[in-house]
């Protein structure tokens, strides 16, 4: 409880020293309101299209203007936020999941796991990321859970390198040694003493590799892959958007790629925030 | 130094190896069925069926496996179906339009990045300080797509000073005899001076969106790195004694900051050769990325897989050439070795 | 006290600004070392030692600033001097070597070159030559081989030979004043002395003055003529070696002589210092900042600190000192 409070008091002094984190925080609110209450709040219907009306500036009618089929982009925007949001968490989750417990285990039993995780890693990072990102969700079908599995995999050496390197300091620590002693198995250990250990690191690893979930997810919509039109996506709408910046018609790519780019600098300043709430030492 | 090289090349073999097996698992032993992937979404099923058997699909994986690597030696990667043509040789004829973009991009953001972050680590509390922090928060939320689209409508849509994004030169320009594939490099060579003003003009933007893509990280590791070598200890003995400022921040603090920067440029190639295919689909550029970007929409997956493979193998050897340039700069780099 | 002065230090403040406060890490710091010389500042670690080294040769991190005083080499005011003045006489006139030798070269330069680069700025040696006068100060700090060794890089060497290696860096351009920074930290016993030797020698032979800064009470009573006592900040003494240890007067020092293994006729007599030093962001710091550890207090200790005349022969700031 005095540690809840202790971490509650160095927060808001973080806050406090750092506006800009306090700002973050604000947004990173905002984005998870649209995801979740987006769809019921937007004035048009996102998928609507209304040739009439196509390719119209923003007005006080159409905030951010509408594109070639006469679809709210302002709408299409906000909706499209529970669909990026929504990869990014699914995909950070799943290789918190596969990462954080290959490393952990790594860390903690050594040897052939170890050298096997290793391994693992360095040939995943023998790749440019983005280009095996790619290769996955071409071999594996292109559908928008594969783009999760995809983004999650790119990241494994990551969490992967972090949590063994956390669970290694700790394997011989005297917390650790205590359990053992008091004749705890050394699955109960890695479960109990280890990981609890670990996590808060991992979890500014998710907040920190956020945004870059998000920046893969939509460059892989982008060249087309994952998600399908219509369906609103940040991604997906900058491509079609692209066709029409060469004729001055900038609103259509622009909106939903600043979309983009405050959600993904939120989750950087937020992600660098949490790091200094978790782990006071490394503050720069 | 013949040493060093030697051994910098056994190392990157265990990669290629991974590479080589990483490649051959994603076509062959996901769900679903390569030889139908292979033959695209419109084939038949005797269409699928001879596929299966010349691709040898129909063997153990061990076996294919071998026949793999055997067609690798051979330089084949497969047929492209939309075009017919032999992948390798595709990539081939398009690499040198992707490597003049991505290098370009590279140049350009080292310009620009590793001064700002000198200036900002001498200067610490500057404005030049405070600019170099907003480049690097600012840089790495940028999606490169968006900023390629930016600066095609503020140069060529607003302002007109850039021609249209519609790839290496302009409609009425011809290429230069080819004998680096560079255009820049080609056009010089071959003394021509307007080819060479159009191809420039061709790549200022994409190159620039990479710059500014990569930007980012060097800017922040050369003032890190330069923040720490400049507190060091033999920072502070090249100053008692007197050395001239130039001298200091150049000769004894910049070359050392520099072995740091080098170690992150393996990172920014692995984000330089991603965000290559999203400026290659923006600018139209006919390079290797939009090579596979194409293949993707049609389902046609040898290219794809073609282009990973290449992908990885420039990025092992790129990393091979970092390694190398540290060496060079670092004697106890060579010593390990 | 006749010799002409080297160095004058006089009145020497210096503040660091921190996140936590303002450190006030040295105030009326007063000391003078004459030519030919070797002066001891002795003083536990955090007690200013460095800092005031790092002041005269204005080398001080950014977070530190010069509130006052002088430190006079020759005519020039080095506190007042301009970056540029100070730059040239650095290297020239006052030289510097510190501990942890390893560290304080550069590790991808050679020594050969680094020697070279000191020569060819402060001692007029054509950049072609340089390299082979390098050659000749390395076997001047008696390195063998010393054509081979300029061509190595200091992670190819012992800390000892570094050391040697930073010796010839800093009397590469035979400067009136040399300051060496617990120059024997991190060696081992054996080379600790041959470096001391090799200093002193190197220092008569150019009638140097040296100051040497330690921790280590006993060491300095061997090497130096003089001794300054610094405690938090402060030179709480300041007297002839044989006066020091003859009659030391400031309570600190007699608890440091007392401390001392040499001193002390048997391990159970070795005293320890009651208490540590005093936080100095503290805003309430008493005047004599050994007041708090001091067993001879008085009431006079929270009035003032006592005035230090300038340089006399034995200088001691308490006003209750011991007889």
């Amino acid at each position: 409880m005095t540690a809840l409070v202790a971490t509650m008091r160095h927060a808001r002094y973080v806050v406090s020293e750092n506006p800009v984190t306090g700002l973050s925080f604000g947004l990173f609110l905002l984005i998870v309101l649209a995801a979740l209450f987006g769809p019921f709040l937007v004035p048009h219907d996102p998928l609507a299209s209304n040739t009439t009306m196509a390719l119209q500036p923003p007005s006080a009618q159409f905030w951010f203007g509408t594109d070639q089929l006469g679809r709210d982009i302002f709408s299409r925007v906000v909706v499209a936020t529970r669909l990026d949001f929504g990869i990014a968490v699914a995909s950070v989750v799943l290789v918190f999941c596969m990462g954080g417990l290959a490393g952990v285990a790594a860390g903690f039993f050594g040897g052939w796991t170890d050298r096997i995780v290793g391994r693992i890693a360095d040939t995943i990072m023998a790749f440019p990321l983005f280009v095996l990102a790619m290769g996955i969700v071409a071999a594996l079908g292109n559908t928008v859970q594969n783009i999760v599995i995809a983004t999650a995999i790119v990241n494994f050496p990551l969490y992967a390198r972090v949590a063994r390197a956390e669970a290694n300091v700790r394997r011989e620590a005297g917390f650790v040694e205590a359990a053992r002693l008091s004749g705890n198995g050394e699955w109960r250990i890695l479960v109990f003493q280890i990981l609890p250990n670990v996590i808060p690191i991992l979890v500014v690893q998710m907040s920190l590799t956020m945004g870059y979930a998000i920046l893969n997810a939509a460059g892989l919509s982008f060249i087309g892959l994952g998600v399908r039109p219509p369906t609103p996506e940040w991604g997906i709408m900058v491509a079609e958007g692209a066709a029409f910046i060469v004729s001055g018609e900038w609103w259509i790519a622009f909106f939903p790629g600043l979309a983009l780019m405050i959600a993904v600098f939120c989750f950087n300043l937020l992600g660098d925030g949490l790091r200094d709430i978790v782990d006071p030492r490394r503050r720069t | 130094m013949p040493t060093l090289i030697l051994k910098r090349l056994v190392m990157t073999i265990p990669s290629l190896i991974g590479v080589v097996i990483v490649t051959f698992l994603l076509t062959r032993a996901l769900p679903g069925d390569p030889a139908a992937y292979f033959a695209g979404p419109a084939a038949s099923t005797e269409a699928i069926e001879q596929i299966r058997k010349s691709l040898g699909l129909d063997q153990p994986l061990p076996v294919q496996f071998v026949d793999y690597v055997q067609a690798l030696v051979r330089g084949d990667l497969g047929t492209s179906l939309t075009t017919g043509q032999p992948v390798a040789a595709e990539i081939a004829a398009r690499l040198p339009a992707s490597a003049e973009l991505t290098l370009l991009g590279l140049l350009v953001s080292m310009a620009i990045a590793v001064p700002l972050g000198i200036l900002a680590a001498t200067r610490p509390g500057s404005m030049i300080d405070h600019a170099c922090r907003i480049v690097t928060t600012a840089g790495v939320s940028l999606p490169v797509f968006f900023t390629g689209l930016i600066l095609v409508y503020v140069f060529y849509y607003l302002l007109g000073w850039a021609p249209a994004p519609l790839g290496r030169l302009g409609i009425f320009d011809s290429p230069p005899p080819t004998i680096t594939g560079f255009y820049l490099i080609d056009s010089l060579l071959a003394g021509d001076g307007t080819t060479f003003m159009a191809s420039l003009k061709q790549l200022a933007l994409p190159a620039l969106t990479l710059g500014i893509f990569a930007l980012a990280p060097i800017a922040r590791m050369t003032r890190a790195s330069m923040l720490a070598v400049l507190s060091s200890d033999f920072v502070r003995t090249a100053r008692a004694c007197g050395l001239a400022s130039y001298t200091v921040v150049v000769t004894y603090a910049f070359r050392n900051a520099m072995l740091p920067v080098i170690t992150t440029l393996g990172m920014v190639f692995s984000f330089l050769l991603g965000a290559n295919v999203l400026v290659e689909k923006v600018f139209a550029w006919p390079g290797i990325g939009s090579f596979a970007v194409e293949a993707l929409i049609a389902s046609d997956f040898a290219p794809v897989q073609g282009f990973v493979l290449t992908m990885a193998v420039l990025y092992v050897a790129l990393n091979l050439a970092i390694d190398l340039l540290y060496g060079l700069i670092d004697p106890r780099a060579r010593m390990d070795a | 006290m006749t010799a002409v002065p080297a160095l004058v230090v006089e009145d020497l403040a210096v503040e660091f600004r921190t996140r936590s406060g303002t450190v006030r890490a040295l105030e009326r710091v007063s000391f003078a070392v004459p030519k030919g010389e070797t002066l001891a500042i002795v003083g536990e670690s955090g007690s200013g030692k460095s800092v005031t080294a790092y002041a005269v040769m204005g080398i001080l991190d950014p977070a530190g600033r010069i509130t006052s005083g002088r430190a006079m080499l020759g005519g020039l005011d080095l506190l007042a001097a301009s970056a540029d003045q100070v730059a040239a006489v650095r290297g020239r006139e006052i030289a510097m070597i510190f501990q942890n030798p390893r560290t304080a070269l550069n590790p991808i330069r050679t020594v050969g070159q680094q020697i070279a680069d000191v020569l060819i700025r402060h001692a007029n040696v054509p950049r072609r030559e340089a390299p082979g006068r390098a050659v000749e100060l390395l076997r001047d700090v008696g390195i063998t081989d010393p054509a081979r060794r300029a061509k190595a890089y200091p992670f190819e060497m012992s800390g000892g030979m570094c050391q040697r290696v930073m010796i010839a860096i800093a009397l590469a351009a035979k400067p009136s004043v040399l300051i060496a920074d617990e120059p024997t930290t991190g060696l081992d016993v054996t080379t600790q002395a041959v470096i001391m030797d090799l200093i002193g020698d190197l220092a008569r032979d150019i009638g140097m003055a040296t100051i040497f800064i330690t921790h280590d009470l006993a060491l300095a009573a061997q090497r130096a003529d003089r001794i300054v006592v610094m405690h938090a900040g402060h030179v709480v003494e300041n007297a002839t070696t044989a006066e020091l240890f003859a009659r030391p007067r400031h309570p600190y020092t007699a608890e440091l002589i007392a401390a001392t293994p040499d001193a002390a006729a048997s391990l159970a007599a070795l005293a320890s210092i009651p208490g540590s030093l005093p936080d100095l962001r503290r805003l309430d710091l008493p005047p004599c900042r050994y007041a708090e550890r001091c067993p001879r207090r008085l009431g006079d200790c929270d009035a003032a600190l006592p005035a230090a005349p300038a340089i006399p022969e034995h200088v001691v700031a308490c006003w209750n000192p011991l007889s």
